[in-house]
């Protein structure tokens, strides 16, 4: 029993069966993310002022890895030409790229950009205390230009016992630039390029903070949703390389050899759904790295 | 509904396979990881009626708590307690949390692990590729694998039962920050304790529909046979495939509500838990700044959808018996399939119709009412179209017809009964009252329920060869309508008193359970809706021993019994793999009964059209209504 229109088109729809496919499980997707896409604006609109915070992620990081995904959507697409035009070696070639950027993508996010997260510390100053450390915070500064305050003192842990242990009464945070220098007019907003924390030391009694903890997932909303969003995009990311391995090995060869026109449509449909993981990201980015 | 005995009849003699697809496959391939649509679906609708027959039972269980409760339960009750642990029933009696995690079970099980296998994948996949002359779905592999998550997910939400602390007890809406907080802390494991399989179980079960509904979109769009236009579509394919869209797109919402609970139980997020949350007299430990609401609307976003993922299958089961059984064609096929069609869209902008308590601002509600009433025309204009379709007939009340003219009135008090619900301002009284609870189950146990019998009675010759019997079919039957009503109509009195109907002692220390309707108080109301429980459970014991005496024993008969006229009818009984012996081409519609001038009084899809018919049909715009 053979199954009809599985690689040449059925007439009146003019379609084969897997475009039809992945395009209703991108739909699919679509309402996936734009569940979590809705949940990040319901949470961000709902953020008290100040507890949303701003350019706690690595820009130039970020954008080379817009910048590698974008790439990689491109060779994917060269990839499938070489296939319609019957060139298996270009096609490895263009395949092996798109993989490459891929695992470079998956790299930075996992080895990269996430572990410096959670070596990040940052301490949430409980509102009657904020007066006490306007030296970090410098929200008369802030409040003299309208802009919103800052509630958070963020950096280096310098003393990492002081999570467990009781006795300690105090962190001492090599502090971010932003507390560090916290009238300077530069960091009002955002830079473009990451600055790491200084060599000033901030000390802050725990008696004073409202929470503190590391830059994880329950830091805060806006970690929790970075890490979920970045984090099902990244097993996107992950499911299509190891699609792209598998027709990229010599097992899709077979099918090549027997019908290379299969293989082009199995290209093409894992393509379509590798331009979606793209175009996620590229909300992913904007919402996460600039807004 | 074994098809061993059938697939090796059938296999070998007609030999219209290619020669290559002749090898026998072992009994491993052939019958449990079968890539065939047909074996499949059989699969899904055997674990589906398990899975409701289970689910009923927890009902069964709470209604001894709800009619006598603090008495220990007689008989088994110490053995209850054994089997799901210590806490569960001490001395018999039914615990609090146990009753709660009762009430969340029952709603999940029979959701989405009973009644959408069936009405959707069990039937789906057995019917709809038959029905369209395919010879399988276009994705036999991705078939298989979307039963196989549901039967992955289905055994983490039963191991539940047996972890510390038992299975999920936040109801079956999970509702945050309860659920986000429940079954945590030292004594739990934080990964294994009912609120958390429930989650993961979820994510294999929202995989499950996910595939199942690409693959069953496809299959109608690309296998339907020659000459199977869209509007030549029997109407239960119509509203498959519409049911397929709002898994499609209503459960992904749902999904990343479940992945952000789980985040929350985990990761100790705090998407759903508000800043200054107090928890056991303390303020919880959290980050804060999530939103309980942002849940609720996620889970509506599916809830709603999905209450037409239930109905809608067993509408078009009922549709093709009703049309086959008064040996007329369906009256208004048109305004049915557009119906669907505008159901279908809709659904998907009603939800907050169940959130009306929350508050969320004039505007909002007045929205969500109107989108509410919307939707009760083209659910009117189906049932409508039903009865007329009943109009002048020449009706055969056979059992499966019986199940399906049952499911007419039954639909119709449940949807009639929901549009007080629609208004603000009623629901806010009738809100979380027993009222709800006989509304939505009007709608899908008489309702949904008595479809999905209507449907395994009516194509269970197709899938063996032999018919159940009909005298215990009736049997099954009449028991089943009589208790359905004892049980659901004294709650809506119930409701009305003001009885919630989450209450553990069934309303017996409340005061608006002490207040009498109709010569009982609304607590005493509860002692016959449990009987007639219990007694509904025991006559679905002539269903159950019939159906796998038919399998074997049932009376033999030809490949179309019920005389109908879609093309599932022209396969063998059961179909082989690759169901038709000639590729099938349909000429006309699917309800060609009684056409004029014809021998018999129905005319199948794949016999052509002849001349004579032609040209009356030039004459008389209609024939086929007349």
């Amino acid at each position: 029993m053979e199954i009809p229109y599985t690689i040449s088109n059925r007439p009146d729809t003019g379609l084969w069966n897997a475009k039809i496919g992945i395009w209703l499980f991108l739909a699919s997707e679509i309402m996936l993310f734009g569940g979590l896409f809705s949940a990040y604006v319901f949470l961000r609109l709902d953020a008290p002022p100040g507890m949303w915070p701003h350019g706690l992620l690595n820009v130039p990081v970020g954008t080379m890895n817009t910048a590698i995904l974008i790439a990689s959507s491109v060779t994917v697409v060269l990839a499938w030409a070489a296939l319609k035009m019957r060139k298996y070696r270009a096609y490895w070639w263009y395949m092996l790229a798109t993989i490459s950027c891929g695992v470079i993508f998956l790299t930075v996010k996992l080895a990269y950009e996430w572990p410096q997260k959670f070596d990040h510390f940052g301490v949430f100053i409980k509102p009657e205390a904020l007066e006490k450390y306007e030296q970090y915070l410098g929200n008369h500064h802030l409040g003299e230009k309208g802009l919103p305050p800052r509630l958070e003192v963020s950096g280096h842990l310098h003393n990492p016992e002081a999570l467990k242990d009781p006795n300690v009464k105090e962190y001492e945070v090599a502090l971010d630039p932003v507390n560090a220098y916290p009238t300077n007019p530069s960091m009002d907003r955002p830079h473009f390029l990451y600055m790491p924390p200084t060599d000033k030391i901030g000390i802050i009694e725990k008696e004073d903070v409202e929470r503190a903890g590391m830059f994880v997932p329950a830091h805060s909303t806006y970690f929790a949703s970075y890490f979920t969003i970045t984090g099902l995009h990244g097993l996107h990311v992950l499911g299509g390389v190891l699609v792209f391995l598998y027709m990229w090995l010599p097992v899709s060869q077979k099918v090549y050899q027997r019908n290379p026109e299969h293989l082009a449509n199995r290209v093409e449909v894992s393509g379509l759904f590798w331009h979606f993981v793209d175009l996620v990201w590229i909300f992913v980015f904007p919402l996460f790295y600039l807004l | 509904m074994d098809p061993s005995t059938a697939l090796e009849t059938h296999h070998d003699p007609h030999g219209h396979d290619a020669g290559h697809e002749h090898h026998e496959l072992g009994f491993w391939r052939k019958y449990i990881f079968s890539t065939d649509h047909k074996v499949i679906g059989i699969q899904y609708g055997l674990c589906g009626l398990v899975f409701l027959f289970f689910g009923f039972s927890l009902m069964m269980l709470m209604r001894w708590q709800l009619a006598y409760p603090g008495q220990a339960l007689p008989v088994i009750g110490n053995a209850l307690g054994h089997f799901f642990g210590a806490g569960s029933m001490p001395g018999g009696k039914m615990a609090p949390e146990f009753y709660n995690s009762l009430g969340a079970m029952h709603g999940t099980i029979m959701i989405f692990l009973g009644v959408v296998p069936v009405a959707f994948a069990a039937f789906g996949n057995f019917v709809v590729p038959l029905q369209i002359g395919a010879p399988d779905m276009t994705f036999p592999k991705v078939n298989a694998a979307s039963f196989w998550a549901f039967a992955v997910g289905g055994v983490i939400m039963l191991t539940s039962f047996f972890v510390p602390g038992g299975s999920a007890k936040s109801g079956w809406t999970s509702y945050t920050p309860l659920a986000d907080i429940a079954d945590k802390g030292p004594t739990f494991h934080p990964l294994f304790n009912g609120q958390t399989l429930w989650l993961i179980g979820f994510i294999f079960l929202i995989t499950s529909s996910l595939l199942g509904a690409v693959n069953f979109i496809t299959t109608i769009i690309q296998l339907r046979a020659k000459g199977l236009t869209w509007m030549r579509l029997p109407f239960f394919v119509w509203t498959q495939f519409v049911t397929a869209f709002l898994l499609l797109l209503a459960f992904p919402p749902l999904e990343a509500a479940i992945v952000m609970q789980l985040m929350d139980r985990v990761a100790n997020t705090s998407f759903f838990l508000p800043t200054g949350l107090i928890v056991n007299g303390a303020v919880a430990h959290i980050s804060g700044g999530g939103s309980p609401l942002l849940w609720q609307h996620l889970f509506w976003f599916l809830g709603h959808p999905e209450v037409y993922v239930l109905i809608l299958p067993a509408m078009g089961i009922v549709a093709e018996i009703l049309a086959n059984n008064s040996r007329k064609p369906l009256w208004g096929y048109k305004s049915l399939v557009f119906s669907v069609l505008v159901i279908g869209f809709l659904s998907f902008i009603v939800w907050a119709h169940h959130m009306w308590l929350t508050g969320m601002g004039s505007a909002v509600s007045a929205f969500f009412q109107t989108t509410t009433l919307l939707i009760s025309i083209p659910s009117v204009i189906i049932l409508s179209a039903f009865f007329i379709s009943l109009w002048g007939g020449s009706i055969r009340f056979n059992v499966p017809m019986l199940f399906a003219t049952a499911f007419l009135p039954m639909f119709g008090i449940g949807g009639l009964t929901g549009i007080p619900l629609a208004f603000n301002t009623a629901d806010l009284y009738l809100h979380d009252t027993y009222y709800i609870i006989a509304h939505f189950h009007y709608i899908v146990a008489p309702g949904t329920i008595f479809g999905l019998f209507a449907g395994i009675y009516y194509w269970f010759p197709k899938a063996t060869g032999r018919t159940m019997n009909e005298f215990w079919g009736k049997v099954h039957f009449w028991p089943s309508l009589i208790c359905m009503n004892v049980i659901f109509l004294p709650m809506f009195l119930q409701g009305m008193l003001g009885m919630h109907r989450r209450w553990y002692d069934g309303g017996q220390g409340w005061t608006y359970g002490a207040e009498h309707v109709w010569g009982l108080t609304g607590f005493q109301w509860n002692t016959p809706i449990s009987w007639a429980a219990w007694i509904m459970g025991l006559a679905q014991i002539p269903f159950i021993i019939n159906f796998f005496w038919s399998i074997k024993h049932g009376k033999k008969v030809n490949d179309n019994p019920w005389e109908a006229t879609t093309l599932e009818w022209t396969a063998p009984s059961p179909p082989p793999h690759g169901n038709f012996i000639v590729t099938p081409v349909a000429y006309r519609g699917p309800y060609e009964y009684s056409l004029p001038g014809s021998d018999r009084d129905f005319t199948m899809q794949n016999e052509p059209v002849e001349p004579r018919e032609r040209t009356r049909r030039k004459t008389a715009p209609e024939p086929a209504l007349a």
